[in-house]
């Protein structure tokens, strides 16, 4: 192989002399994204502070600071520790590390680099997935010292769960073991086998020294051995993703109706795959419409076609209904669209993932709701075994089923991550907890539409003559939920009235018999619950239901299944040390005496209702009393 | 099929964000400052709705101590962009006269940080554009596109969400408000060639001319008009000076040039050896300042 050309920073002569044609050239630059893995220990802050020195894009003031800093907590005695320039918020700086995801920028003669540093420690699995999002390029650091650790695979493995279709292996710190071709063949050997195993197909493997600058931009004279492309050669000339995904079928996610006036309706977005031009046939989905492109519009005038990454505002030469979240296809071509997925799930929350609870789901320009309906398994990031396991904790990797409310356009991660990545948000706080892979769709999903029922809901509550009705009775155990609720349908039945109660523990002994009390059977189980109230609704039922229903979201989610109006939560608010005198199964005893685990309100959590229909203080009424209240407020 | 261009990319992944906010946010805002980073900004949000004008306003948290020409362009500029300008000076810093002679850091936290959390509260703004930048200090490297604010603007760098792909979570709790930051991923000189390329308007002082100066501890001012403030022994004297950021015309140190064309910027700019903060009274302090700073909530 013959030496590549050197990659060029900076041609600071032609700056000087001709500063015109130097702007000509630079307007031509490209633009690349990667991300760094690796530890501190791997010399992966020095790496990229080597990187950014280089290119000149640390300045005097900075490099003056950078010094200071560097005599001041720095690990190099005297000399410039690079890493420094890497580490950015005081807190970290202070205790060495970093602890998020930063974004460095720099840039040589063909090409801007965008970099995603994230820290090699606890938390890892959350930034590396986020920081990997958006790259196209993944620098895998190894110590030539060590070879292959567990890290390494778990950084290669996040690599290809993300989609990174580059891996750039950089063996670094090769002038500790005298740069010997010998330890930088076993390493690729070893590396090649395991990526075999994961998926990985190709990999450019690189011998460096970040501290010396070996081989980062030029070939270094210590490694004659090695004659493959530069660190920095590679970055400048490795494919685009873009490139590859012009190639593809047109998709373009409706973001924003564009209607400055009555005579103009255009829809813009940005191009995900695909080209477009006018006169091309499209289909906008959900739905069956079809039209074809008439302009495509910029500030800059029309163009005759547009490809994947450009944001543009495309109008139809048809009057068809077309609104943010759809997505405008090639017609030949069209995505698919279904409401139950199979998914990779990557956890990023303090609070684990639960099958059941409704989440917001954020696909594309698409806001839902979404379950995940049941996981299938789990992924150990150490040994990459998939292992048996109904939630996810913080920085856990799944692969689950997942249920929308209603359908979406997508298309698998692996074809179009634009259509098949989303994030997860969480109902109550508002974070995003999750992040997720589509894989494919679920048959059953394409397969099931509802059956039209002649006799409806209205139908089966005329013939009784009432409105149906969910009473939601949430509270602390032994609150005196059922008692009221037993008073409550005696009174309902004396008035004539269709009822029916369940009750928390009977419902143990056949719906939910296969049921414990650890988070995640709560929540199935009040799912479960609110399922089945809402089908005896529909038969014109006014339903009674007496749950500890702990959490908020599930109680909330099991309004939203119900029509406006219908679902009535009924707080029987008893304070703890109340609830503990009246105890008529001894609950909290057996609790106090460690006998009994997960008990609400004593070592499981529950979150009152914040605002509910009905807020009955148990110590200021008695149960006739609070009866009373909820059969006034039920036939109101 | 030719790539697409470094600034391409930038400038589709910036209308990106813009259109999401626009779509998501009850009442956005664009926080233009009417320095470069704004002006390319603000050329941004023409492009993004085109051929609809932005659908939101420009406000400007005004100090009442910027440089004179920039008052000028200001008015200008949403004019041609076919947006409202909102103007809105700290009654309480006008009423106390506080101003950058007398008050030191005062100055800047009554009427940039208080001012802007007073505006965003008198019209209800829910997010908030800003031009700033990752690379412009180290702090920014680690911030998101979508920047939360608590209910009292308060910025909580351990507890940011995390952001993936193009996906934005726009979701905020009661009383918070969001800083969208759609030129996060720019870099200086990115900023400098698009204007160039784009051909877009900046103020006259980014360019060299000869204009009334005085050395002061280190910094070059210039007097902008008659509210300058001398110190003993201080003489004006013209010297050929432009700015690489501009503010509060007392605090915003220029730098000697020949530079009157954007090239010749361009070319200086690449050649020079200090950072574009520099020139800005603010940051000398500590190297951690500006992240104190904006966990007061500074911008």
């Amino acid at each position: 192989m013959s030496a590549p050309t050197e990659p060029v920073y900076r041609t600071e002569a032609l700056i000087a002399e001709d500063i015109d044609a130097y702007l000509e050239q630079h307007q031509h630059k490209t633009m690349l994204r990667f991300i760094t893995c690796g530890s501190v220990d791997d010399g992966k802050s020095t790496l990229i502070g080597r990187l950014l020195y280089d290119s000149k894009m640390i300045f005097e003031d900075q490099l003056a600071s950078l010094e200071a800093d560097s005599k001041r907590v720095g690990t190099q005695g005297e000399a410039i520790d690079f890493a420094l320039l890497v580490d950015g918020l005081a807190a970290e700086r202070e205790q060495g590390i970093t602890i998020d995801v930063a974004y460095r920028f720099f840039a040589t003669e063909a090409r801007k680099f965008i970099v995603a540093d994230t820290p090699g420690h606890e938390q890892y699995t959350r930034n590396m997935v986020t920081g990997a999002s958006t790259a196209e390029l993944a620098v895998i650091l190894i110590d030539a010292r060590k070879g292959i650790l567990t890290q390494t695979r778990r950084h290669s493995y996040l690599a290809k769960l993300v989609g990174i279709r580059h891996v750039l292996l950089a063996i670094n710190k090769m002038d500790l073991v005298d740069y010997q071709q010998s330890v930088f063949d076993k390493i690729v050997a070893d590396y090649r086998a395991f990526a075999q195993q994961i998926g990985i197909k190709d990999f450019v493997a690189v011998p460096v020294s970040g501290l010396m600058g070996d081989n980062i931009i030029a070939l270094s004279e210590a490694t004659p051995w090695y004659q493959g492309p530069t660190l920095l050669h590679h970055l400048e000339t490795v494919e685009l993703d873009e490139q590859a995904s012009a190639a593809k079928p047109l998709r373009m996610p409706v973001q924003w109706v564009n209607r400055p006036n009555l005579d103009f309706r255009g829809f813009s977005g940005q191009i995900v795959s695909g080209t477009v031009r006018p006169g091309d046939a499209v289909k906008v989905q959900p739905g069956a419409q079809g039209s074809t492109i008439a302009r495509v519009v910029t500030l800059d005038g029309d163009l005759e076609a547009a490809h994947a990454g450009q944001s543009v505002t495309l109008t139809l030469s048809d009057e068809i209904d077309c609104s943010r979240g759809q997505v405008i296809a090639a017609a030949e071509h069209p995505v698919e669209v279904a409401d139950q997925f199979e998914a990779a799930l990557v956890w990023m929350a303090e609070e684990p993932m639960l099958p059941g609870r409704a989440y917001l789901m954020k696909i594309g320009t698409n806001l839902l709701t979404a379950t995940i309906t049941s996981q299938k398994y789990q992924i150990n990031i150490n040994s990459l075994a998939h292992e048996p396991g109904k939630t996810l904790e913080l920085n856990g990797i799944g692969v689950c089923n997942i249920a929308t409310d209603r359908a979406i356009p997508f298309e698998a991660y692996e074809q179009t991550p634009d259509l098949g990545g989303f994030i997860l948000i969480d109902r109550f706080t508002h974070h995003t907890i999750g992040a997720g892979m589509i894989h494919f769709a679920l048959r059953r999903s394409h397969n099931l539409p509802w059956q039209h029922i002649e006799v409806d809901r209205a139908a089966h509550a005329a013939m009784k003559q009432q409105q149906p009705r969910l009473l939601w009775l949430t509270g602390l155990p032994a609150a005196g939920k059922s008692t009221i609720a037993n008073l409550v349908e005696k009174k309902l039945h004396a008035l004539g009235r269709h009822t029916f109660l369940l009750d928390g523990r009977n419902v143990r002994h056949g719906l939910s018999q296969d049921l414990g009390f650890t988070k995640a059977d709560r929540v199935e189980n009040i799912r479960r619950v609110g399922a089945v109230a809402r089908l005896m609704t529909d038969a014109g039922l006014i339903v009674i239901c007496a749950f500890i229903s702990p959490f908020r979201s599930e109680r909330e989610q099991v309004r939203q299944l119900m029509p406006e109006g219908e679902f009535i939560e009924v707080f029987i608010d008893t304070p703890l040390a109340v609830a503990e005198t009246r105890d008529p199964e001894g609950l909290y005893q057996r609790a106090r005496a460690g006998e009994l685990k997960n008990l609400t309100g004593f070592d499981s959590p529950y979150e009152p209702p914040e605002h509910p229909e009905l807020h009955i203080d148990t110590t200021a009424l008695s149960a006739e009393e609070a009866a009373d209240q909820i059969v006034a407020r039920c036939l109101n | 099929m030719k790539s697409l261009t470094h600034l391409e990319r930038l400038e589709a992944e910036s209308i990106h964000i813009m259109r999401e906010v626009a779509a998501e946010a009850e009442k956005p805002v664009m926080l233009y400052s009417v320095g470069k980073d704004s002006a390319a900004m603000l050329h941004v949000a023409r492009k993004a709705f085109y051929p609809s004008p932005p659908p939101f306003p420009l406000l400007h948290v005004d100090t009442t101590w910027k440089f004179q020409s920039m008052y000028a362009l200001r008015e200008r500029a949403a004019r041609e962009a076919g947006m409202e300008l909102l103007v809105y000076q700290n009654p309480e810093a006008k009423a106390r006269g506080i101003n950058p002679f007398d008050h030191g850091s005062l100055h800047t936290d009554m009427w940039k940080t208080e001012g802007l959390k007073q505006a965003l509260e008198k019209y209800g703004f829910d997010a908030a554009f800003g031009g700033a930048r990752r690379d412009e200090e180290k702090s920014r490297a680690k911030e998101r596109i979508f920047s939360f604010r608590s209910a009292n603007h308060r910025w909580d760098p351990k507890n940011q969400r995390p952001e993936l792909w193009r996906l934005y979570n726009t979701r905020k709790n009661q009383g918070e408000s969001i800083r969208v930051f759609p030129m996060s991923n720019w870099t200086e000189l990115d900023i400098w060639q698009y204007i160039h390329v784009e051909g877009i308007e900046i103020v006259p002082l980014y360019f060299s001319a000869p204009r009334p100066t005085v050395e002061r501890d280190g910094l070059l001012l210039m007097v902008d008009d008659e509210r300058f403030r001398f110190r003993d022994g201080e003489q004006v004297e013209e010297r050929w000076i432009r700015f690489r950021t501009l503010g509060c015309y007392p605090l915003t140190g220029a730098v000697e040039s020949r530079a009157d064309t954007l090239p010749a910027i361009i070319q200086e700019m690449l050649l020079t050896t200090t950072s574009e903060r520099q020139g800005r009274a603010i940051d000398h302090d500590q190297s951690a300042s500006m992240e104190k700073k904006k966990q007061e909530g500074y911008f």
